[in-house]
């Protein structure tokens, strides 16, 4: 029986172990019917780190599920063109702010990462937690450009959207967002259409459903035949995610099941998105790893422009076709491959002398598998 | 991409921000993108704002789900 | 790289890096290449250094004045050695205002005065303003031994043992230094480790107080400096609630926030459980825990590893560059 101990905190039933093994219990008898390794693609870089924290990769794999990383890792699809244009606006022009989000400051580029540039005189990079800091930095420091380099999926960017239409309406003279923002239907979408990897289920990201709701992957049952579930992010939600998609397979009724109920709503959030609509519009976007995606950005309207940064300060954001020299981060990002299955991977590639995003960013793939793992390599 | 943690609502103010707490610590969060909520609900929060409204009958549903895989687990 | 990074000083790997690559060599001697807290010199002395530049120079639980003599304290007691004597470098930039300065101070003897070390010599410079951060301060401390170290008698058995919560001081400092609208109501664990000095004498086989990197750099470090691999168990360590709610918003590892007063112990299986009740009973390790042990079924030598209640395995790695907020 499980212990009845009260606790505070409130997950401690999705992160008990004795529910973590009945969960994989479960698991393990719908796989253990299949007789065959399924594989399942986590679309969202938080599966993917709570899987490896959690130590339950290995343990699904052990029974029969193997978990491929997808592209959901914003520092891992953003350009370094937009790292370059805000290194050279904070190296080259005084009295600039640029803020982000923590693993941002380190993606390595030809021009440096902004973690280890040094800034002009007056200028400065700030760490941030939440969008709402970069309007409170842009009062406070009326004589100098705050720039927000907002990189985000759609669980971030309807938060971005509201800081855009507060510093317009609070009429803010010096500020300006350089806007990363990526979608995620589409991106599955051009996976599956390139054919090239094959994937049994997926594991849709929770929190970014709970922005555009289920129908958004619906097209993934009904048009490829393929089973997946909504998931949220404590060790049992995985499971459970997982379990469906399982069952999804062995029944042969591939949909999009919510596994997530408590947080995740079929309409999603509907002002979010109507928020998104008023101040962003789609675009054919440039990712990298994946090339071009019809549709799959967002970016800020022309009646905004005085809050795009891009206008604002004629930034030059070039496509790139290739990343550098023997970097396949947009193999792993699409999982054709295996962290471990790069030649860079811990040889001239690790975290204090990262090669691409994906061994830089927090959720990271290749990060995550050389911290978390056994089998990374030391010298 | 989806870094969030559920709280609950223990402050509104008129221009959409609140105070949330979670396991003790309390974080100010911009609470304009559920314009329903309340003070006492619970809410999950990204980067400093509610996206989403915790529906507690529905975590109960799941723990009691929780509670039927573990009963099907103990003979053991 | 030609040009030193802010990295290079963050007590991760690139620092490693750096004084193995670069001190070392130019410095070698036996006493250096031991590479403990403290050198272990002859007639029984011991010697330390540490410098403290600290943003924000006040925080809750704490300023750069208990940190600077606390942590020099903490890297002789964990060397075996009871601290006796520090030296007491500043450097100031100018324009700090001289109530600020005399907090500071007053802050140094108190602490001091409370684990009975005496300030015995410094210096004082002053430079220009932009030049240094207000203040920057270097203590050096001299001990004399008490007990010595034993990593080489490690086995598999031996036990690990935590002296209290983890990653206070870390976050503290974290949140007071950057306006994440967050309110924890964490205190900097910043303390003196004196209570652990009669364990030398009592089965305690190696220590090592966890400060930047946090208890997952120690449990590596201490990995790679014994024969066999290290287990862990997640649910055995222990974090303060608030903190917990605190990692989570912000999406850090809570295992690399540092801490500054608390310690890693190595105990003989045998004797842990009395060293454990006896360190319950000091309201400074109240919240002592006994987390895993040294063993060799499962990982390889070099291993520190860590049992998730899923029951799955993890490795930990030590730190290797600074910590930051995620929302991913």
């Amino acid at each position: 029986m499980p212990p009845k101990t009260k606790s505070r905190e409130p997950f401690s039933a999705w992160r008990s172990s004795f529910t973590l093994k009945a969960l994989l219990k479960a698991v393990a008898k719908e796989t253990g019917a299949l007789r065959r390794t399924i594989r399942i693609m986590e679309v969202c870089g938080t599966h993917t780190m709570t899987l490896h924290r959690s130590g339950l990769k290995p343990l699904l794999k052990e029974i029969g599920v193997s978990l491929i990383s997808g592209p959901g890792c914003p520092v891992c699809i953003t350009p370094d063109s937009y790292h370059e244009a805000i290194i050279d606006l904070i190296t080259k022009e005084k009295n600039f702010l640029a803020a982000t989000f923590g693993d941002m400051t380190r993606v390595p580029t030809r021009k440096g990462a902004l973690q280890t540039i040094v800034p002009t005189f007056g200028s400065a990079i700030k760490i941030i937690y939440s969008p709402e800091e970069t309007l409170a930095l842009a009062r406070k420091n009326p004589d100098k450009q705050v720039i927000f380099f907002g990189a985000g999926f759609e669980t971030t960017i309807p938060s971005i959207a509201v800081v855009l239409q507060k510093a317009y309406s609070e009429n803010l003279k010096n500020f300006s967002v350089l806007a990363a923002l990526w979608l995620i239907p589409p991106a599955i979408r051009t996976i599956l259409q390139s054919g090239e990897v094959a994937i049994d289920g997926f594991l849709y990201p929770g929190h970014v459903s709970a922005i555009i709701g289920e129908e958004a992957y619906r097209f993934v049952a009904e048009e490829y035949r393929i089973p997946g579930a909504i998931a949220g992010f404590e060790p049992a939600d995985i499971l459970l995610g997982i379990l469906s998609v399982a069952r999804q397979i062995r029944e042969n009724n591939p949909t999009v099941s919510n596994e997530y109920q408590r947080v995740v709503r079929p309409e999603g959030n509907p002002q979010a998105m109507r928020l998104m609509a008023e101040m962003l519009e789609p675009f054919d976007a440039y990712w990298r790893g994946l090339g071009l995606i019809p549709k799959s950005g967002l970016r800020i309207k022309p009646e905004w422009a005085e809050y795009d940064a891009i206008k604002r300060f004629n930034l030059k954001l070039k496509a790139e076709k290739t990343l550098r020299t023997g970097c396949r981060c947009g193999e792993v990002l699409k999982g054709l491959i295996g962290p471990t299955d790069c030649p860079l991977f811990g040889t001239s590639c690790d975290p204090e002398h990262p090669r691409g995003p994906c061994m830089v960013s927090y959720e990271g793939a290749c990060l995550i598998e050389y911290k978390y793992s056994s089998g990374a390599k030391k010298k | 991409m989806c870094l969030a943690v559920p709280g609950k609502v223990v402050s509104l103010n008129k221009d959409g921000i609140g105070k949330v707490d979670y396991m003790g610590t309390t974080v100010l969060a911009n609470l304009t993108l559920l314009p329903e909520i309340k003070l006492g609900d619970w809410v999950i929060v990204h980067a400093g704002f509610a996206i989403s409204r915790l529906d507690r009958k529905e975590a109960r549903k799941t723990l009691r789900l929780f509670k039927e895989l573990e009963k099907l687990n103990t003979p053991e | 790289m030609n040009k030193v990074s802010l990295e290079m000083g963050s007590g991760g790997r690139l620092m490693q890096e750096f004084i193995k690559k670069n001190l070392l060599p130019k410095f070698r001697n036996p006493f250096l290449t031991q590479l403990h807290d403290a050198a272990l010199l002859p007639k029984g002395y011991a010697l330390t250094t540490d410098s403290y530049t600290v943003d924000p120079i006040f925080f809750p639980g704490g300023d750069i004045g208990t940190l600077c003599v606390n942590g020099t304290i903490n890297d002789l007691v964990v060397s075996g050695a009871r601290p006796e004597y520090l030296s007491l470098a500043l450097i100031i930039e100018e324009g700090l205002e001289y109530n600020v300065l005399d907090r500071i101070l007053l802050s140094i003897k108190k602490t001091a005065a409370k684990s009975q070390v005496q300030i015995v010599t410094g210096d004082t410079k002053v430079v220009p303003q932009g030049q240094a951060d207000k203040i920057y301060i270097n203590t050096a401390g001299l001990g004399c031994l008490v007990g010595k170290p034993q990593p080489q008698q490690i086995r598999p058995g031996d036990k690990l043992l935590v002296t209290g919560p983890v990653g206070e001081h870390g976050l503290a400092i974290m949140l007071s230094r950057n306006n994440f609208r967050m309110f924890s109501g964490i205190r900097s664990d910043c303390s003196p480790l004196l209570f652990l000095l009669p364990l030398w004498k009592k089965g305690a086989l190696w220590m090592r107080d966890i400060t930047r990197g946090g208890l997952a750099t120690v449990l590596s470090e201490l990995a790679d400096k014994v024969h066999f691999p290290l287990l862990v168990e997640e649910e055995k360590i222990p974090f303060s609630r608030n903190l917990k709610g605190a990692v989570e918003i912000l999406g850090i590892d809570p295992l690399y926030l540092a801490c500054e007063g608390r310690a890693l112990l190595v105990v003989r299986e045998a004797g842990a459980n009395k060293i454990l009740n006896q360190l319950k009973k000091n309201p400074l390790s109240r919240q002592a825990a006994i987390i895993g042990e040294v063993q060799d079924r499962v990982g390889r030598k070099g291993e520190a590893l860590l049992r998730a209640a899923s029951g799955g395995l993890r490795l930990l790695e030590p730190l290797t560059s600074e910590l930051l907020p995620r929302i991913c």
